[in-house]
């Protein structure tokens, strides 16, 4: 009992990381009908820059506050790696909408080489480590397998559920979460409307990154440690978890995001670590081929 | 009355504005990546440094390519300029801090090509775009026949122009490297370019293949000659197994899964130590013979049978001229197949499947046939590559090599039999020089290494190709069956990915 109520805490940390990349997936995907191959990257990327932000406040500025220090870097890695989303979007997609299909998925692949091989060049192979912070531990069983709750954890989640109550708030109430919605119901007609198209989709990459550069500062929290190829994994499952919810779906993502945590923890804890990432997998091959339209998508209705 | 308009800026002024905000971004994007680096102390504690001149570098570079890209309109002028430019940046540079003569020697040369691409270019505006060339069917073949008679005279002119020991980097890194992705192209190229399904997890029959005489051959001693039909037939079952639950799913969901396949038995064959001995791999597989007779310098060898004096080159042209058997029996067989009813059902399939379901064309034989033969050529690819190699490990068959060969397809212009190997020389050729950049260390300095930019180049050339021609090299194709004339049809007029 103490090891599964332990697993599900350290299952929900993991999942929401996962769940705020899979809400940049699943917003592109719903406006532009695209998976974004190079999104994986661009959450490695912003964990770099989480990191380099970091090292500056508290080395070249002297900062020495830990929790003013944390907000500082999240604003920071927000919009940095928003500014990076928005240029690749300008730069590798955009000349390529409404080109063939193909063309924009190997321009994304193109894209999440060139981010990860960037990064190799400008900061070097090797793991970048920091000291671990916020380590203080809640008991909140006691006996020989105590159940602790570490304050990174709560910090995770808090900020994590914080962000998504914002974000439901801007999609829902704002004038460009409208615009945003209309785009992704049918875009020639939103335009027809009046709304700008181009920068309803401009902005739904910088906002998809911004939230994926929360993830990866609080990545680089959680694990302490990152590497220029640690995007491709956490890219893939936050996919997963992307087609689990439904995609297209922004309750979906982090209900999936949370699931496929969930059965990662789980699986590690109780069958094998080395096949964690194939649990991952298969999850994804499992969903989309029995329940295409996952938890919470609409299904896929073709006419003739 | 007209209301008084503001004069219209000049060219050379929405030049400098939008150069301006391109490097207002680009400074932006540097700022803490670029402009600042991370170093391991003695206390293996991260330490940050600035290094603004990487920051301003990149500033400056971009704001000269994005002036000049405003100014020039002509691409090839454009290609000649603002290389100029950043060579003469460089020279500039380096004429200022180390060495005078040799910078200065540099920006010259390179302000040369930049005033010289000012003339090109009014002189490539002026003239009258060039009539588009109709590709006459006699010309293409004599063009493939021509091909193809270069490929088998290749070895022999790198050894007589290079000798013996100078040719074996050329035919092996080139020639044989070059014609596997070639090879892998064209069977990628059944289940991509004819049948529309979109796989992104080709390089999982490429290890089948791999293993399979891997495995066959140090264990059960099996010749490579039998392994071959074996290691294409497993990796054909594979294809079944895997194409089997994906029947239903279509365009990017498809590549996602087959991509997630891939991915699965490249884990397994990392955990699976008692099976294919983990991230260590498998080493001395057994090396190719000439139909039995060795490559040694025995006297049963095949340098004493044939009267040779043994060199270690006959193995490479050997393995040469195999991997360009296979891969022209992959495309012999592709042909073929396009004019049998069932390369018909693939294309009718890749263009629209409810219309295919609705005239009676079986999708689900049509489908699995399509990964079947795919994956088939991609295991004869992979026990070639064993052989070559006599050492495989799961780092061989990342998703990267997917990436690479999809590229390779799309790039080729999806279902072009000649763009496809088009495409493999510009992607894995280019890839390949990029590792002949040793003499960048002498204008660059010894601490720099070309070897790290490859796959930057690498992904950067991905993007870039793409944008320039979405629809691949050759986006025309030739019909596999017509109506009296034989036209070209344009590539926009085909739906693809959409099975």
């Amino acid at each position: 009992m103490e090891n599964f109520l332990q697993q599900l805490i350290n299952g929900l940390t993991l999942g929401s990381i996962y769940g705020l990349i899979a809400i940049g997936y699943t917003m592109v995907f719903g406006i532009i009908g695209m998976v974004n191959f190079a999104h994986g990257d661009v959450f490695m990327l912003s964990a770099f820059i989480a990191l380099l932000v970091f090292l500056i406040l508290t080395q070249l500025v002297g900062l020495a506050y830990p929790p003013l220090a944390f907000l500082i870097v999240l604003l920071a890695a927000m919009a940095f790696t928003g500014l990076w989303s928005w240029a690749i979007e300008r730069v590798a997609y955009r000349p390529l909408r409404g080109s063939f299909r193909l063309a924009p998925l190997i321009s994304a692949i193109g894209m999440s080489i060139l981010l990860s091989n960037f990064v190799q060049v400008a900061q070097g192979p090797r793991n970048k480590t920091v000291p671990p912070m916020f380590t203080d531990l809640i008991r909140l069983t006691d006996g020989p397998l105590s159940v602790t709750l570490s304050y990174k954890q709560i910090l995770i989640m808090a900020v994590t559920a914080a962000l998504l109550l914002g974000f439901w708030f801007l999609v829902q109430k704002t004038a460009l979460g409208r615009a945003q919605r209309a785009c992704s119901q049918d875009r020639k007609m939103a335009a027809l409307l009046g709304v700008d198209v181009d920068r309803t989709i401009s902005l739904t990459f910088v906002i998809g990154a911004a939230l994926a550069a929360v993830a990866g500062a609080l990545y680089i929290l959680y694990y302490g440690v990152v590497n220029f190829s640690d995007g491709f994994t956490p890219g893939v499952k936050a996919f997963t978890a992307a087609v689990l919810g439904g995609i297209g779906s922004l309750p979906g993502a982090v209900i999936g995001g949370l699931l496929i945590g969930l059965i990662e923890t789980f699986w590690a804890a109780y069958f094998s670590s080395d096949y964690k990432d194939v649990a991952a997998f298969s999850v994804l091959a499992v969903t989309l081929v029995f329940m295409p339209s996952g938890l919470l998508g609409r299904p896929e209705v073709e006419k003739v | 009355m007209a209301a008084p308009t503001a004069p219209p800026r000049s060219r050379l002024q929405t030049a400098l504005g939008d150069a301006g905000f391109a490097a207002l971004v680009t400074f932006g994007l540097s700022f803490p990546l670029l402009a600042f680096r991370t170093e391991q102390d003695m206390q293996n504690r991260l330490v940050v440094e600035p290094r603004w001149s990487w920051s301003l570098a990149a500033v400056l570079a971009i704001f000269c390519a994005r002036l000049l890209a405003g100014l020039i309109q002509d691409w090839r002028a454009r290609a000649l300029a603002i290389p100029g430019a950043l060579v003469a940046i460089y020279g500039g540079s380096l004429a200022l801090g180390p060495s005078f003569s040799a910078g200065a020697l540099t920006a010259c040369a390179g302000l040369v090509l930049l005033a010289l691409a000012f003339p090109l270019d009014a002189r490539l505006r002026q003239a009258p775009a060039p009539a588009a060339r109709s590709e006459g069917s006699d010309r293409s073949r004599l063009f493939a026949l021509g091909g193809v008679l270069a490929l088998f005279l290749f070895p022999f002119v790198m050894l007589t122009l290079l000798g013996p020991a100078g040719s074996l980097k050329w035919i092996n890194n080139y020639g044989v490297q070059i014609l596997i992705y070639v090879m892998l192209g064209w069977g990628l190229n059944i289940v991509v370019g004819l049948a529309g399904l979109l796989d992104l997890g080709y390089v999982a029959f490429y290890a089948v293949g791999a293993y399979s005489y891997a495995l066959l051959s140090t264990t059960f001693g099996i010749s490579f000659w039998l392994c071959l039909p074996l290691a294409g037939i497993l990796a054909a079952f594979w294809g079944v197994i895997l194409g089997f639950p994906v029947l239903r799913l279509r365009g990017d969901y498809l590549a996602i899964v087959t991509m997630a396949f891939g991915e699965i038995i490249r884990i397994v064959l990392i955990n699976w130590t008692d099976f294919s001995n983990g991230y260590a791999g498998i080493s001395s597989i057994p090396r190719v013979t000439f139909f039995g007779v060795p490559f040694t310098a025995n006297e049963d060898g095949f340098a004493a049978l044939f009267g040779l004096e043994f060199t270690p080159i006959h193995r490479t042209i050997f393995l040469y001229f195999l991997i360009l058997c296979l891969a022209l029996l992959t495309n012999a067989v592709t042909l073929r197949l396009r004019r049998l009813p069932i390369g018909r059902a693939w294309e009718a399939l890749r263009e629209d499947e409810i219309a295919c379901r609705s005239l009676g064309v079986n999708t689900v034989n049509t489908k699995l046939t399509a990964f079947a033969l795919g994956a088939m050529f991609g295991g004869f690819a992979g026990a070639f590559f064993a052989v070559r190699q006599n050492f495989v490990s799961p780092e061989s068959f990342t998703f990267i090599e997917s990436a690479t060969i999809l590229a390779i397809v799309v790039l080729g212009g999806m279902g072009s039999q000649v763009g496809v190997a088009l495409a493999a020389v510009a992607m894995i050729g280019g890839t390949e020089i990029l590792r002949e950049l040793d003499f960048l260390k002498h204008i660059f300095g010894g601490s720099f290494d070309p070897a790290q930019y490859r796959m930057l180049i690498f992904g950067l050339a991905m993007v870039v190709m793409m944008i320039w021609k979405p629809r691949g090299l050759i986006s025309t194709r030739a019909p596999s069956i017509f109506l009296k004339h034989k036209r070209a049809v344009a590539g926009s007029l085909v739906r693809e990915g959409h099975g």
